[in-house]
């Protein structure tokens, strides 16, 4: 079924499309690029649609059976992962269009397109070699997408992120090519399969290169100690790009969930879920990381960015803790957190542009204009990304501390989380009261710099904070079954090789 | 055959991992390309080191080496390249916009 394949071609096609519709003008790619987003957006809820009911999609490409050839599988997660993708750049595009942040340089679209065809490519892909590729791809494009619209900062800190993610690539490459040597194959299922039949020879390097795996997916999701580059990045790009990126560290949470997930499942043997504590002991100490970089940002956007880095610290964790509840509670806090953290950064830029030379640093600044509707709007937002009640990110953290009942570390993990959170509720009120409350009252107020067509792509972000409360029954059953799929990497080994039933 | 291999590889590694740590761009970027070439040749060796032997199936041969690798290498050589390219003009425009070529465009030597 060509489902699986879609949402990879469109970007890509449209993209060079767009890229060839310079001549005609900006109004020409803006269109190109909204339609095909538009378009990845109908097949990936037609994809969720087929997920539910066949609950394998499996693309061979070329027609070559796997594990011979590049295999594409579209399951819950991957096709919920397209789905959140695509949401999300609807509204960061959206913003670019209405604020004309993508006059600010060339191809702006085109690299917007391409950037969703790495991202897609990386959620669909059933090959580690092919995720490699994939990778590679989505760093390209974020590469130029950081940079794009120049500027000091940007060259700077885009130069440390381009160097730090070779870096991580060549690692990739380390480890592909270890599995490879000693289980002959790439093929994640087969590689899930093979590794299920080990001698206990090989399983010591077998560990190694998984760990090296969990070394480049940790860099990607921005784990301790390589999280230095997020915070950089992130808050020095433009803000429609930086929340986009929001879903580029879940696509390292990802990588672990669907090839550390099945490769070391529960038929690995020894191997078996050995990958777990470290995740679990290294999202803690992110998590501790992050929260003190929330307390002492100096500017919003960068708090910002420590938030989304705080929100993947308890991905990581929840992982960690590796339980259908908690694995249940990282794919509805996934969907939150992607989509929150994204609207958060176009929060900052509204902010950041309202207070003119003050911009987004939490300093003592005349009050602006529309202040109070601004100001509304960072309060939803905060609450949500906090985690107070009745939004979204309440329901998120409170099913993965259910997920942590009963887990060895049960006391540690309720400790650190619920701090965190009571130091981020304090941080996000400070720097609420500073930009809000506790205004210049001498000079006037600063004249409004946003129209009303700037909070249209913030408010459909937002809303997404309630719609996942109102629907929350329907989407953890979902999520339910979405991770007791994940945990049977049988069925999974079974879609995609077709054969093998009862070899194990 | 195998022990130069290993040897040439491990040189490499350790030489790109000293580099990428230096202060300056320039040997950043060497320091990244001999990763590159370190884990280039890292993944030919994972099909085994052969001599003389057929890659593609012909009746009357029983002992291959594997095509694949050469692949994977052809394919990692390419996107190293093309990342080589782009850190070099991100280097150059770092030296320009900064004024100097340090990684955190600070001044002095």
């Amino acid at each position: 079924m060509h489902i699986a394949i879609l949402p990879i071609l469109i970007p890509l096609i449209s993209g060079f499309i767009t890229l060839f519709a310079k001549p005609f003008g900006l109004k020409v790619q803006r269109a190109l690029a909204v339609a095909s987003l538009l378009v990845i957006l109908l097949f990936a809820l037609l994809g969720l649609v087929y997920v539910l009911e066949y609950n394998y999609i499996t693309y061979q490409l070329g027609n070559w059976d796997a594990p011979f050839g590049i295999s594409l599988v579209l399951d819950r997660l991957s096709a919920l992962m397209v789905l959140v993708t695509t949401i999300l750049a609807i509204g960061a595009i959206w913003y670019a269009i209405n604020n004309n942040i993508d006059k600010e340089g060339e191809h702006f679209h085109v690299l917007f397109l391409l950037q969703i065809f790495g991202i897609n490519g990386a959620f669909l892909t059933g090959d580690l070699f092919n995720l490699f590729v994939f990778f590679e791809i989505l760093l390209l494009a974020s590469y130029s997408l950081l940079l794009h619209g120049q500027g000091k900062d940007r060259t700077k800190a885009g130069l440390h992120y381009v160097v730090i993610n070779l870096v991580g690539s060549t690692l990739f490459l380390f480890a592909v090519g270890i599995l490879y040597g000693v289980l002959g194959t790439l093929n994640i299922a087969d590689l899930a399969y093979k590794i299920s039949q080990l001698s206990s020879n090989d399983t010591t390097i077998v560990a190694v290169a998984g760990l090296l795996l969990l070394l480049v997916f940790g860099l990607k999701a921005a784990m301790f100690p390589l999280y230095l580059w997020l915070p950089a990045a992130y808050s020095k790009t433009s803000a429609p790009v930086a929340a986009l990126f929001a879903i580029m560290t879940k696509v390292g949470i990802y990588a672990i969930i669907r090839v550390h997930g099945t490769l070391f499942g529960s038929k690995a043997g020894e191997l078996s879920h050995y990958y777990t504590p470290w995740l679990l002991n290294i999202g803690l100490i992110t998590l501790i990381m992050a929260t003190f970089g929330v307390m002492s940002a100096q500017n919003f956007k960068l708090q910002v960015s420590y938030l989304v880095l705080a929100s993947v610290s308890l991905l990581l964790t929840s992982v960690g803790i590796n339980t259908v509840e908690s694995l249940s509670g990282t794919i509805y806090y996934i969907i939150h957190s992607t989509l929150l953290a994204g609207g958060m950064f176009l929060v900052a830029d509204v902010i950041s542009r309202s207070r003119g030379k003050f911009g987004d640093s939490l300093v003592r600044a005349p009050t602006f204009k529309n202040a109070i509707f601004v100001g509304s709007i960072y309060f939803i937002f905060a609450i949500a990304l906090a985690g107070i009640p009745p939004l979204s990110g309440f329901f998120g953290k409170m099913m993965i501390l259910y997920g942590a009942l009963g887990h060895i570390q049960q006391g540690l993990i309720y400790t650190i989380i619920l701090l965190s959170s009571l130091l981020i509720i304090i941080s996000l009120v400070k720097t609420g009261s500073t930009i809000f409350y506790d205004t210049d009252t001498q000079s006037d107020a600063l004249p409004s710099a946003t129209t009303q067509s700037t909070f249209y792509p913030i408010i459909f972000l937002m809303s997404f904070a309630f719609l996942m409360v109102i629907f929350a029954n329907p989407l953890s059953e979902f999520n339910v079954a979405t991770s007791m799929q994940l945990f049977d990497s049988q069925s999974y080994i079974d879609a995609i090789l077709g054969m093998k039933e009862g070899d194990i | 055959m195998e022990v130069i291999l290993a040897l040439i590889i491990a040189v490499l590694t350790a030489s790109g991992i000293f580099l990428t740590l230096k202060a300056r761009t320039y040997p950043v970027v060497l320091g990244l390309t001999m990763l590159a070439y370190a884990v280039n040749l890292f993944l030919f060796a994972m099909g085994r080191l052969h001599l003389n032997m057929a890659p593609i199936i012909q009746k009357d041969i029983t002992h291959y080496a594997d095509p694949l690798p050469q692949a994977l290498v052809l394919t990692a050589i390419v996107i190293s390249f093309g990342m080589t390219a782009f850190v070099i003009v991100l280097s150059l425009k770092a030296r320009s916009e900064m004024g100097n070529d340090h990684v955190d465009g600070k001044g002095g030597n």
